[in-house]
């Protein structure tokens, strides 16, 4: 019994050990198999040369080293996912939930629907709408309406595309948010934009109206100088 | 804002192309970018060990030291560097931190060493990585415990000074608590102990058998039957001591309720209670049996040493904290005694003249086996007893010997996991705090400054410098992409307080009871579309009807924009918080949804659940702080400093 009472109060002091004991190799050798399995998905993706890009983009080549630099520091694999536009979003908006028009702005992003967006994709997008034309800015937006890629944008599209917007608010909002409003904003743009009223805005009559409007030629000089 | 979130700022305001088409304001301007010089090396000198770093990456984290301005205070001009004269050891992983988002904590440094050096450069300790954040959590509990524990050691030592016109009662409690404090209170220390060990001596002594005088040699007598009355004059002595003692303690007790319940004191009632029971009871033999068992408690003098020990308080909290494990020791060991008591009486039973004569009576057998102590008075005669008896005796050491240190790591393990996980627990509500706090911090941030007037189109500068508080380029890039999303979607931001004003005033027909002057009109829808994005000056000539000192934080910040801005018609009425009824003619009767927002203010502190974490320790620092200052510039300050009302981001 004195031999049992030792070993009681010789363990009690051991206390700030870590104990090895079977339920933590246990959770090792999971992690380790986890860890296994991780590798062998795991992308990395180099972009092709410097030169390359800067003779595809309008960046100069300071400018793609910078933005490089930051990407590969966000992203040491050399791909966004769609989780991480949601995550980066959420930081910029946090009143509200920016997780659905994010995803829309992922499949604006990723042009060949890998479900990944690469350096190239990255930067190419971000060469059209800082340092494209009129034409090709416009072009862009019509395809981040468009979310089936048809063509043509009609009401349904345009109402999840404006409800997303909506959703990044918040509920704090002033004037206060009514369940209709999105639905008039639509209203509103199709007003704007659907030449033929045919309920369907095509490529063309969303150039053409854009052209025509002041506001929106105006403010898109706005991100010349966001880089 | 987390790590890298710097580095995406220029692609989601590139995305914000995507919003113009659906805009139907004009979008603001951007912000202009003060001529940047590019991407570009910094060196940062520390104690001679040069690091080189982009300035992008000091600039992920603007409210830091060296992500802001403030280390131009440390720019030597003629090298060309930033120099710093501290640690180059912990400034390694201050830098890393920079780069990779983690900050970690070194394991071969002072932990309080380690806390200076975030300090200096404005990092929170909360920033510490998951990696390092349990042992630096640990280590710096061990270290604030030792450090009171030093200090408990030297305060208890001197004595803490009383002030000059104590009573008598505080007198006495510290000559009890502490008695090196004077030398009477020393005396009756050692008095008071010397007496417990007479007591307890003499309790020993009586029962020893005193050799009789010469007449009856056979017949040995235990002391205490052969000098009654000098034990008993003893034993009078020691209580009566005892018995002053507690009623002195019980006079200088500050709290007598407290010491009442106090073990102490129920171990010195117990220790002389038995002497006056034993006053009081006659002496007939019903009763002595009785009274001789109320002897035995005098034992529990011994008890009062531990006011002498401190070796003995320990052990007794010891045993108290390990409560629970002894329980489960003894259940187990229960279990095993009574299926081995039950298989002997068992085997036993048909014997004659056997000693099991029942379950209870085989315990007895049963623990002396298989605490392999083996008395002998009871052995079992048949050979199923035999067996059994020596299976119980094998198994007695695998029963006892074996789970012990089992159960005892067991516990250990689990205790400190529950502990982990507590400690987990309390860290996520303070990381889900921090998260919040951080959202919180850049919604305030930009609604800050657009209620200062910083997001005006009609620019006067002048009046802007005052009460804008400078912002890093970050900031303002954010707060223009923010502004970009209002203006598309006409609504703006705003928190929870003017959010459920303006409900309540749009379901009340737009009255309130404190709008004294404002004109009120129902929010309908088409004065919705019409009105849409009302110009922000109309707004904010509305003053309060009255305005009351208990104010939420939220509202606090609203007061305090209403009071600096831009477009007061007086520059005396930026101090005042009071409305002035002049001032409200100045609306235009155009602008009928702002009506309820603002003006009741007096309504009880419910802070959004953004912001009601005053309790989270990164947000109960600024909040106390903005609380406080803001409450004093309602005093009547002429311009409210920008740095009054300081949000912290992380």
């Amino acid at each position: 019994m004195g031999a049992v009472m030792g070993t009681f109060s010789s363990l009690q002091t051991k206390q700030r050990r870590p104990s090895k004991d079977i339920a933590w190799w246990y959770y090792q050798y999971q992690r380790d198999k986890i860890e296994d399995e991780l590798e062998m998905t795991m992308v990395c993706h180099r972009p092709e040369g410097l030169e390359q890009l800067e003779a595809q983009t309008n960046f100069t080549k300071r400018e793609l080293q910078v933005l490089y630099r930051g990407f590969k520091n966000e992203c040491p694999s050399g791909v966004v996912n769609e989780e991480t536009f949601k995550q980066i979003y959420a930081q910029f908006f946090p009143h509200g939930d920016a997780s659905t028009y994010a995803h829309y702005l992922f499949n604006a992003f990723d042009t060949t629907q890998t479900g990944s967006v690469k350096f190239e994709d990255f930067v190419s997008a971000l060469s059209i709408l800082l340092r494209g034309t009129v034409h090709e800015k416009l072009r862009w937006t019509f395809n981040l309406y468009d979310i089936n890629k048809d063509g043509y944008i009609n009401k349904e599209e345009m109402m999840d595309i404006v409800k997303a917007i909506y959703d990044m608010m918040g509920k704090y909002t002033y004037p206060v948010l009514k369940e209709d409003t999105p639905r008039q904003h639509v209203d509103v743009f199709f007003q704007k934009m659907d030449k033929n009223k045919d309920g369907i805005v095509t490529l063309d009559e969303f150039l053409e109206s854009c052209q025509e409007d002041d506001n929106i030629m105006k403010s898109l000089q706005l991100f010349q100088n966001v880089m | 804002m987390a790590a890298g979130v710097a580095t995406w700022l220029p692609f989601a305001r590139a995305a914000a192309v995507g919003w113009l088409p659906l805009a139907q304001q004009p979008l603001p301007p951007a912000p202009e970018v003060k001529a940047s010089r590019g991407d570009e090396v910094l060196v940062v000198n520390v104690s001679g060990r040069r690091f080189e770093t982009w300035k992008n990456t000091l600039d992920r984290y603007p409210d830091t030291l060296l992500g802001s301005s403030e280390k131009e205070f440390f720019y030597d001009a003629e090298s060309g560097e930033y120099f710093f004269d501290r640690d180059p050891d912990m400034f390694r992983h201050v830098l890393n931190f920079y780069r990779t988002g983690r900050l970690h904590c070194p394991r071969q440094e002072c932990i309080q060493a380690f806390d200076e050096e975030l300090a200096f450069y404005g990092l929170v300790p909360e920033l510490v990585g998951d990696c390092c954040l349990e042992e630096y959590r640990d280590r710096k509990k061990e270290n604030a415990e030792r450090l009171a524990e030093d200090e408990e050691a030297e305060q208890a030592g001197e004595g803490p000074a009383l002030p000059a016109g104590s009573s008598l009662r505080q007198r006495l409690w510290r000559a009890f608590e502490n008695p090196h404090t004077s030398t009477a209170a020393l005396v009756f220390y050692y008095v008071t102990g010397f007496f417990i060990a007479v007591s307890v001596i003499a309790n020993v002594v009586e029962t020893i058998p005193c050799r009789s005088s010469a007449r009856r040699p056979t017949r040995e007598q235990p002391c205490g039957d052969r000098f009654p009355m000098a034990f008993f004059c003893m034993d009078t002595a020691c209580v009566l001591i005892f018995t002053g003692e507690y009623l002195l303690r019980l006079f200088a007790a500050p709290s007598r309720c407290r010491f009442l319940r106090s073990v102490m004191s129920l171990i010195d009632v117990v220790a002389i209670l038995p002497y006056y029971i034993g006053l009081f009871v006659p002496k007939n033999d019903d009763v002595s049996g009785a009274f001789v068992t109320l002897r035995v408690f005098r034992v529990f003098r011994i008890f009062k040493f531990s006011r002498h020990s401190q070796g003995l308080r320990i052990l007794g909290y010891t045993l108290k904290s390990c409560a629970s494990e002894l329980g489960f020791l003894l259940f187990s060991l229960t279990m095993a005694i009574i299926i081995f008591a039950t298989v002997m009486f068992y085997a036993e039973k048909g014997t004659s003249k056997t000693n099991f004569t029942s379950i209870p009576a085989a315990f007895w057998y049963t623990i002396v086996t298989m605490t392999t102590l083996g008395y002998g008075d009871m052995v079992p005669s048949t050979i199923a007893g035999k067996i059994f008896g020596s299976i119980c005796s094998l198994s007695g050491v695998l029963v006892i010997a074996l789970p012990v240190p089992v159960i005892v790591s067991n516990f250990s393990r689990i205790y400190h996991q529950n502990q982990r996980a507590d400690k987990r627990r309390a860290q996520q509500k303070v990381r889900l705090a921090r998260i919040r706090l951080a959202k919180s911090g850049t919604t305030n941030a930009f609604l800050q400054y657009k209620q200062n007037g910083g997001l005006e189109d009609s620019g006067s500068g002048e009046g802007q410098a005052l009460c804008v508080r400078s912002r890093s380029a970050f900031e303002q890039q954010h707060h223009h992409l923010l502004h970009c999303l209002e203006k598309t979607t006409c609504h703006e931001f705003t928190d929870e307080l003017t959010f459920s004003e303006a409900l309540g005033a749009v379901s009340l027909g737009g009255r309130t009871s404190r709008s004294t002057s404002v004109s009120s009109q129902p929010m309908g829808p088409g004065s919705l579309l019409s009105s849409c994005c009302p110009r922000r000056a109309k707004r904010r000539a509305i003053r309060l009807a009255n305005s009351t000192a208990s104010v939420s934080r939220g509202s606090m910040q609203e007061l305090d924009t209403l009071a600096g801005l831009r477009r007061s018609p007086a520059p005396q009425s930026r101090s005042s918080l009071n409305a002035k009824p002049h001032d409200s003619l100045d609306l235009n009767c155009d602008s009928p949804d702002f009506v309820a927002a603002i003006i009741s203010i007096p309504t009880p502190p419910v802070n959004t659940p953004d912001e009601s974490q005053p309790s989270s320790p990164g947000g109960g620092g600024s909040g106390g702080r903005s609380n406080t200052t803001l409450r004093n510039s309602s005093l009547g300050t002429p311009c409210l400093l920008p740095e009054t009302v300081k949000i912290s981001s992380l």
